[in-house]
């Protein structure tokens, strides 16, 4: 196991190099040059020149990325052309934010999906059944950010229960998490139904049945967990989109996150907190496959890695 | 006698859609014809626009901003006095128009890129999937809002980001397709006939994946559909005078406690086209490619 983790890890190392290559590329190939953007449009053309040597702007784009690179490893990861912050404090700032919405968005997709998915399959074709299916049908075309100015629209406007934006208390998590988590939510109950359909025909769950064992414990002991194979796959690919979304609807929320700190710096140009906070979701993103491919060993017992 | 038995192999893979009667068997699925009529309804509104629209979508009428349901205005106007029916019938275009290009450019790129490597495997191959990996380890939204930010908004700058950053879960698909389909005997015939590679890859493998990427095309519709809605909506995606989705809801957004009907048509209007192409991109699965039913 723990040789399977290390190998795992190393094999992280090419995608990670990649994916700074690809950040790498995409800021140091737009128009207009950082030097100019940080002395503003005022600046002579002798003071922008002065600058870009200083930066090293005028060197080789193998040599600058490597020296980016080396920066990057040692935990320099430059400061901001806006208000000259350290680049990796400020983000490291705004992630447990992310991390608290995004951890309760997941809890609302399994918690209600799973159990939604495991009673339409045990009533299957019945009319709860699909209701369910028409909802989570729903769920899955419904834009999230929609989904989360409806809620706005009800909670906050009308029913006056809940605040619209911030992060203040437990109140505030609640709207941004459902909206997060509704497509999720509508793809795990999908999934759930049709897995546990096919186990709940298989022989050995007629034999749990046989030695009379209740219906609920053959369920959610016998069949369940088998299912949460798949579930976890689909859980696991729904983390991405979860922190695609996250920044769309900490934008919606005004949620201090790192997502809608992503939004604002993009919108301001800020080219090295872009890189570091595009670098940070993709290095958080390749660790959750790590850890998705990790539960699987977990939850599934006849999976052995060598 | 080899080339008929190609023929009868490759027969045997495509026969969803050659088969007479595939357009009877795809309408009898009722999700297939539910989202096949949806679909028609949502076209027609973007090639009719200009005669369906009650009213000219930019034209301003300041003195009757944020009105609600009147004659006039049936779904009442938003701040700028204009007609809110009337931008979301013109709305579809824009969002029709990004889904069709974003999907026509990622199978533009992805399918050659996957038949190359799962035709050639060893380095072609692993290059090519490492290039994925990096692509597929980026929330794909992320992405994209970063070339928007990079490139400047405006509706081709979407279509491209998006085509960019889509691209490799076509080539993905092809691969797999095309590691399973190159075993087959008719793959070996051709070589045995002394085919070149480009004519085994395009006229033999091409046709024998053409499905799959027709079930995939029609369902990943829907969400450059919903990325170009979200674009517009943190205000890099299209700019005026086009009428987009995305754009209309962040500026009812705004005035949700007094005319709360200009950010909820919209969203509609983007569900029930996703929810479209989501049930007619199922039902062409269920019938073209039965393996993968989930």
């Amino acid at each position: 196991m723990s040789a399977y983790l290390g190998s795992r890890v190393l094999q992280m190392i090419p995608t990670l190099l990649g994916i700074s290559v690809l950040v790498f590329l995409l800021i140091n190939m737009t128009p207009g040059c950082p030097a100019m953007l940080m002395l503003g449009e005022y600046a002579s053309p002798s003071e922008v020149q002065r600058l870009r040597t200083i930066m090293g702007l005028d060197d080789p784009v193998g040599v600058r990325y490597f020296r980016w690179l080396a920066d990057i490893i040692t935990g320099d990861w430059g400061e901001s052309y806006i208000d000259r912050r350290a680049v990796l404090p400020a983000l490291l700032s705004r992630l447990p934010a992310t991390a608290e919405l995004v951890v309760a968005s997941m809890v609302i997709s399994a918690g209600i999906g799973i159990v939604v998915g495991v009673i339409s399959a045990v009533h299957q074709d019945s009319w709860l059944d699909n209701v369910v299916r028409a909802v989570s049908f729903l769920g899955i075309s419904m834009p999230n950010f929609w989904v989360g100015i409806m809620l706005i629209l009800l909670l906050s406007l009308h029913l006056r229960l809940l605040p619209a934006s911030g992060r203040y208390g437990l109140g505030n998590l609640v709207m941004p998490a459902i909206a997060l988590g509704t497509s999720g939510m509508a793809v795990v109950a999908r999934m759930t139904r049709s897995t546990m359909l096919e186990i709940v025909g298989l022989d050995y769950i007629r034999t749990a049945r046989a030695k009379g064992i209740s219906e609920r414990r053959v369920l959610y002991k016998h069949a369940l967990r088998p299912a949460m194979t798949s579930i976890l796959t689909v859980m696991g690919m729904l983390m991405g989109f979860r922190l695609g979304g996250s920044v769309i609807i900490e934008t919606v929320f005004a949620w201090p996150g790192i997502g809608r700190f992503a939004y604002l710096r993009m919108m301001e140009r800020d080219y090295p907190m872009i890189m570091g906070n595009l670098l940070i979701f993709a290095t958080f993103f390749c660790t959750i496959n790590l850890l998705v491919d990790v539960l699987y060993a977990v939850v599934d017992p006849r999976v052995r890695y060598e | 006698m080899q080339q008929r038995r190609t023929d009868a192999a490759r027969d045997a893979r495509t026969e969803g859609i050659s088969r007479p009667g595939f357009f009877a068997r795809l309408l009898r699925k009722k999700v297939a014809f539910v989202g096949l009529s949806m679909l028609i309804v949502v076209s027609l509104a973007a090639i009719c626009a200009p005669w369906l629209a009650p009213n000219d979508p930019l034209e301003q009428t300041r003195p009757r901003a944020l009105e609600s349901s009147s004659r006039d205005y049936l779904l009442g106007t938003d701040h700028l006095g204009r007609c809110v029916l009337s931008r979301g019938i013109y709305g579809a275009r824009i969002s029709l128009m990004v889904g069709m290009f974003v999907v026509l450019f990622r199978i533009l790129i992805g399918v050659p890129a996957g038949l190359v490597a799962g035709f050639y495997g060893g380095k072609f191959d692993s290059l090519i999937m490492r290039v994925t990996d990096v692509f597929i380890s980026f929330p794909g939204i992320l992405l994209a809002i970063a070339f928007m930010a990079v490139w400047g908004p405006g509706i081709w700058n979407v279509v491209m980001a998006l085509s960019v950053v889509g691209w490799p879960q076509y080539a993905r698909l092809v691969r797999g397709e095309v590691l399973s389909v190159k075993e087959e005997e008719f793959v070996e015939a051709g070589r045995a006939l002394g085919l070149s590679d480009s004519q085994l890859i395009f006229r033999h493998l091409l046709p024998n994946v053409a499905t799959v990427i027709i079930v995939y095309g029609t369902l990943g519709l829907a969400a450059p559909i919903v990325s170009e809605a979200a674009l517009s909506f943190l205000g890099l995606g299209t700019q005026p005078p086009a009428v987009s989705w995305g754009r209309m809801l962040s500026e009812g957004r705004r005035y949700l406690h007094v005319a709360p009907g200009i950010a909820t048509f919209p969203g509609l209007t983007i569900t029930i086209t996703v929810m479209a192409f989501n049930l007619f991109g199922d039902g062409l699965r269920d019938v073209l490619d039965p393996r993968q039913r989930h």
